[in-house]
């Protein structure tokens, strides 16, 4: 029999291997702040913007996705959050519109701005857009300062908005950047760690001795920083208080190390981000070890999916409250009280299904386009960035 | 609680309207460019010949320009729905947010993936996976359209659903109906042939060009013949849905069909206004002072095209705001003063439910639900004030619809026009038609515009038909923070809009064989 609980459980893991692919996929932005420092001929920048580029669609579009399906099954956060941390999303959102035209655009004729311009959107979008989502990404651990209160669709005395979900701080997001500082530390992890793939990534295409040699020192210039920032916010959070729910009731509580608990509770948790962080540990530390070893991405990107996948789980499950509010704890969002309703789910949970049939076609496609290894030569021609 | 802003409401629809307006000029060229370049390659395929690969080619140059620069402002219309209309989001998330997560996972991974293979696969698949590419580029491009029409098409004829006092939103009870509505198909099919006439009217233009300066004239030749029998059939089946929709805009939005067509006082045998010059002096909906002045007018051919009848009657803006008249399903239309009151029931009704649920008492609750349920169907009319309120802007609505209709017709001309000389191979031959030609381009951004004027503008002040009025489903802003957000967009905007313009200009000029 298929329950609502088991379906709210359901799409919270659609929602967090989402993000966890995002996180994987952000390698693009960590790509586009290096083409200036890893390529030092214009050719050698055109091949690694080239490299990078072609995988951009499917960054931008698993961003819009995770959007939209975040929207369809927990719909009072989309409102919540959204609408309150108004300034965090809206700057993430400018990040990704310079972005989406700068690939096209740089080197194309009459493009007005010239290519330095675009390298800088790429840049910006690269820096802010990957730090920001880390920094939104730590709010579910840290939280907000929101209230939600159903009846005040009730008011219609024209006087007041008649507004659910309200944000108590004026600086409408802003001020999370100064609530805790592991919103930076999960930031920085995040920027650090979309550079360290996006160097296995280029190291595993790219066949270009001098752009090779760069990518050695640039692995451990990226890695170290990730790994500093990575590991303290994660002991941070598993020894700090986490927003635990009480399941008969509803009420929600602080938990002295709730999300660590969490781990031991349920140990499918604790050994996939195990398998996790060791994937990408793996993956760095033999690509610094053995330099004609190209296939550290793999490693370090599935290990990357499956410790950020994990990451959410450990905000959602167990009865753990995935967006809380510090301002009303009693608002603090959970997968029951914020999810969509059951037929909904159901609905959703169908089309599902065809997420096999995607990622095949998916995975078709980034094969046909990746046979041999990329030049410079290779760009002078046909459709290129 | 913060208290209600109309300035807020109004810079947070003027951001929609701008940020949507934008989207809408960049997707019916890729809607239309897609299949028109589809077709060429389907051609070059079955004969082999280079020249349809280079035209193919180029125009598929045109698509990318002019792609990335609709995905870049598709993003922010998705996520402004969670940012500037939040309450919005939550009051109907559970049915509304459904066909856009389908559309992200069916439809933009269908586009994003072959669309890179359209573009870099040329030399690494084989011809005819590279033209099946091509072809599942644009279908995933039209099931993008399919489900966000859905979408939209929802908010105008809200069904499949019901009010969950409990949870406070509006929950999804019957998905096949919401993808099956016939305001859904009507709108799909419009839309999307709307961007194939668009596109069509773009080709045709640029080819035109080409011939008036002497240059690329096969490739120009080849491209006007697809492109005017491409958008031959796409305006005819764009006057059929358009008549659809209209009739669908009369079975479920009285008002907006009022609107539309500028008419106050209902009658029975309604004339067709072909156009008219809306009067200044009206000032309220119910003083006397005539509403259209120098009309040309089809007799009872407003009662034919939304009713299927010569006589059917009609009904005007003041008879839907005073009510009493017959509806087509014999019933007596209610007044405004009588939806408001019901809609105050029913928000009341909420609220004492909620009093009661808070205190346990099941009883209670039961008798506010079915308070509740039995006038929830004017809900949103117990956040207005005043009649007016449910006026849309009758100039704005009233022009743009005559003109897109005046429009269609036009390019209709050009079409039949441009396949019969080019047939007889005499285009080059009459200069000033191939002008003609050229200047209709921006007629054809115009008029996929002002369709959506009618659509939106005219539905106003509702998010959700009678559900849930504007001002009721903003977020809780300041007004100076989308004031900024705004300004930056439109600056931004505008200023990528110059970029892809003058990029364009550039590959035109450059042509089809140096790419
Ligand atoms: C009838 C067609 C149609 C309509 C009414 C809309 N769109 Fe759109 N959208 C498309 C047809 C389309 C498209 C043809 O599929 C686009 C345009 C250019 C492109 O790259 O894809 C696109 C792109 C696009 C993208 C970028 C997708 C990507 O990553 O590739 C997003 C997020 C949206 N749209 C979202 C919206 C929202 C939230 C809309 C309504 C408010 C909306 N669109 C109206
Ligand atoms: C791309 C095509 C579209 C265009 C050009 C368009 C145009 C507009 C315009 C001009 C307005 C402002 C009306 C006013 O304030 O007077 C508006 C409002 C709005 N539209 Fe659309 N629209 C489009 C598609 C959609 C779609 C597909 C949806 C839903 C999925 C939608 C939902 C809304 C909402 C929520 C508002 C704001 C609230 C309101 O003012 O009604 N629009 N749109
Ligand atoms: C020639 C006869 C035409 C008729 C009778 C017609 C009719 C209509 C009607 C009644 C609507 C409003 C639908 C609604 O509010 O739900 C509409 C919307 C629209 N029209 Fe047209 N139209 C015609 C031609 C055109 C042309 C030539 C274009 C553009 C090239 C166009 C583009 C649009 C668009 C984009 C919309 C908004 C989307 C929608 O609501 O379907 N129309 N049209």
């Amino acid at each position: 029999m298929i329950t609502y609980s088991f379906l709210q459980h359901y799409w919270w893991f659609l929602i967090s291997l989402l993000g966890g692919l995002l996180s994987f996929l952000l390698f693009v932005q960590g790509g586009q702040t290096l083409i200036k420092s890893l390529g030092k001929t214009e050719d050698e920048r055109k091949l690694i913007t080239n490299v990078i580029g072609k995988k951009w669609h499917y960054t931008f579009t698993t961003l819009v996705t995770f959007g939209g399906a975040f929207f369809a099954s927990f719909p009072l956060f989309y409102s919540t959050s959204f609408g309150g941390a108004y300034w965090v999303w809206m700057l993430i959102l400018f990040c990704f519109i310079i972005q989406a035209v700068s690939y096209e655009y740089q080197n194309k004729p009459g493009n007005f701005f010239g290519k330095n311009a675009y390298r800088g959107f790429l840049f910006a979008n690269g820096l802010l857009g990957t730090f920001l989502l880390g920094a939104a990404i730590a709010t579910f651990f840290t939280g907000s300062q929101f209230s939600v209160n159903k009846a005040n669709i009730a008011e219609f005395s024209g006087q007041f908005a008649p507004v659910i979900s309200q944000w108590q701080s004026p600086w409408k997001g802003l001020e999370l950047l100064f609530s805790d500082l592991r919103v930076w530390l999960f930031g920085f992890t995040v920027f650090f760690l979309a550079r360290t793939l996006a160097v296995l990534f280029l190291k595993n295409r790219i066949d270009n001795q001098a752009i090779e040699e760069r990518l050695k020192k640039a692995l451990l210039m990226n890695a170290v920083p990730f790994l500093v920032f990575f590991l303290t916010f994660l002991i941070w959070t598993l020894l700090a208080k986490g927003f635990a729910v009480d399941p008969a009731t509803g009420v929600v509580s602080l938990e002295q190390f709730k999300y660590f608990n969490n781990l031991i509770q349920v140990p499918v948790l604790l050994i996939l981000l195990l398998l996790g962080v060791v994937g990408v540990l793996y993956g760095i530390g033999f690509s610094v070890l053995k330099n004609t070893w190209r296939k550290g991405i793999w490693f370090a990107g599935i290990g990357t999916v499956l410790t950020v996948t994990t990451l959410l789980l450990v905000a959602g499950y167990n009865n753990t409250a995935y967006y809380p509010s510090t301002y009303d704890l009693q608002s603090s969002l959970t997968i029951f009280n914020s999810s969509s309703s059951y037929y909904t789910l159901k609905v959703m949970s169908i089309v599902s299904f065809l997420i096999p049939f995607v990622l095949a076609y998916i995975f078709y496609a980034w094969r046909a386009l990746e046979k041999g290894h990329a030049t410079i030569d290779e760009f002078k021609e046909g459709h290129s960035y | 609680m913060e208290l209600l802003s109309t300035s807020l409401v109004d810079w947070s629809r003027g951001q929609f309207a701008l940020t949507a307006m934008y989207h809408w000029l960049f997707v019916p060229l890729t809607l239309g460019l897609g299949v028109i370049q589809a077709i060429m390659e389907t051609i070059y395929v079955k004969t082999g010949k280079e020249e349809w690969k280079k035209a193919a080619k180029f125009w598929m140059t045109i698509f990318g320009i002019n792609f990335a620069i609709g995905v870049a402002t598709g993003i922010i219309l998705e996520f402004q729905f969670g940012t500037n209309w939040s309450n919005y989001s939550f009051f109907v998330g559970d049915i509304f947010g459904a066909p856009l997560a389908i559309e992200g996972i069916l439809a933009f991974f269908m586009e994003a993936t072959f669309i890179s293979i359209m573009f870099f696969g040329w030399n690494k698949v084989s011809k005819g996976v590279h033209l099946a590419a091509t072809w599942l580029t644009i279908t995933g491009a039209t099931l993008s359209a399919l489900w966000i029409l859905v979408a939209n098409a929802w908010m105008q004829l809200p069904l499949g659903m019901e009010f969950n006092p409990t949870t406070v939103r509006n929950e999804m009870v019957d998905f096949w109906s919401i993808i099956s509505s016939p305001v859904a198909i009507n709108k799909f099919f419009h839309a999307v042939a709307s961007g194939w006439v668009e596109a069509s009217v773009i080709v045709l233009g640029i080819s035109s060009w080409y011939l008036i300066k002497k240059r690329k004239e096969e490739f120009a030749k080849k491209s006007i013949l697809v492109a005017a029998s491409f958008g031959l059939f796409a305006v005819l089946f764009i006057i059929f849905t358009g008549h659809g929709s209209a009739q669908q805009v009369a079975a479920h939005q009285p008002m907006k069909l009022a609107v539309m067509e500028g008419l106050y006082e209902g009658r029975e045998g309604a004339p067709l206004v072909a156009m008219g010059v809306i009067n200044p002096k009206k000032e309220t909906y119910n003083d006397d002072v005539d509403p259209v002045v120098m009309a040309i007018e089809f007799p009872k051919m407003l009662s034919w095209l939304s009713f299927s009848d010569v006589n059917a009657y009609v009904p005007g803006i003041r008879n839907i705001v005073e009510g009493g008249y017959t509806k087509p399903d014999g019933k007596i239309a209610d007044s405004f003063e009588t939806k408001k009151q019901m809609g105050q029931t029913a928000i009341t009704a909420l609220k004492n439910y909620k009093i009661a649920e808070a205190a346990k008492d099941t009883a209670a609750m039961a008798v506010h639900k079915t308070t509740l349920d039995a006038n929830y169907k004017y809900f949103g009319y117990g956040y207005l004030d005043k009649p007016e309120d449910t006026i849309p802007n009758v100039p704005l609505v009233f022009y743009s619809f005559h003109i897109m209709v005046i429009l269609g017709v036009l390019f209709l001309l050009n079409f039949a026009l441009a396949l019969f000389l080019g047939w007889k191979n005499k285009l080059s031959d009459y200069k000033w038609i191939l002008w003609v030609f050229l200047w209709t381009i921006p007629l054809g951004y115009l008029a996929g515009q002002l369709g959506w004027i009618v659509a939106e503008v005219g539905r106003q002040p509702w998010t959700i038909q009678d559900i849930l009025p504007v001002q009721a489903a903003v977020s809780s802003l300041q007004t100076s923070s989308v004031l900024i957000t705004f300004v930056l967009f439109a600056v931004l905007f505008t200023v990528l809009l110059i970029a892809e313009i003058s990029i364009m200009l550039k590959q035109i000029r450059k042509g089809p064989e140096s790419n």
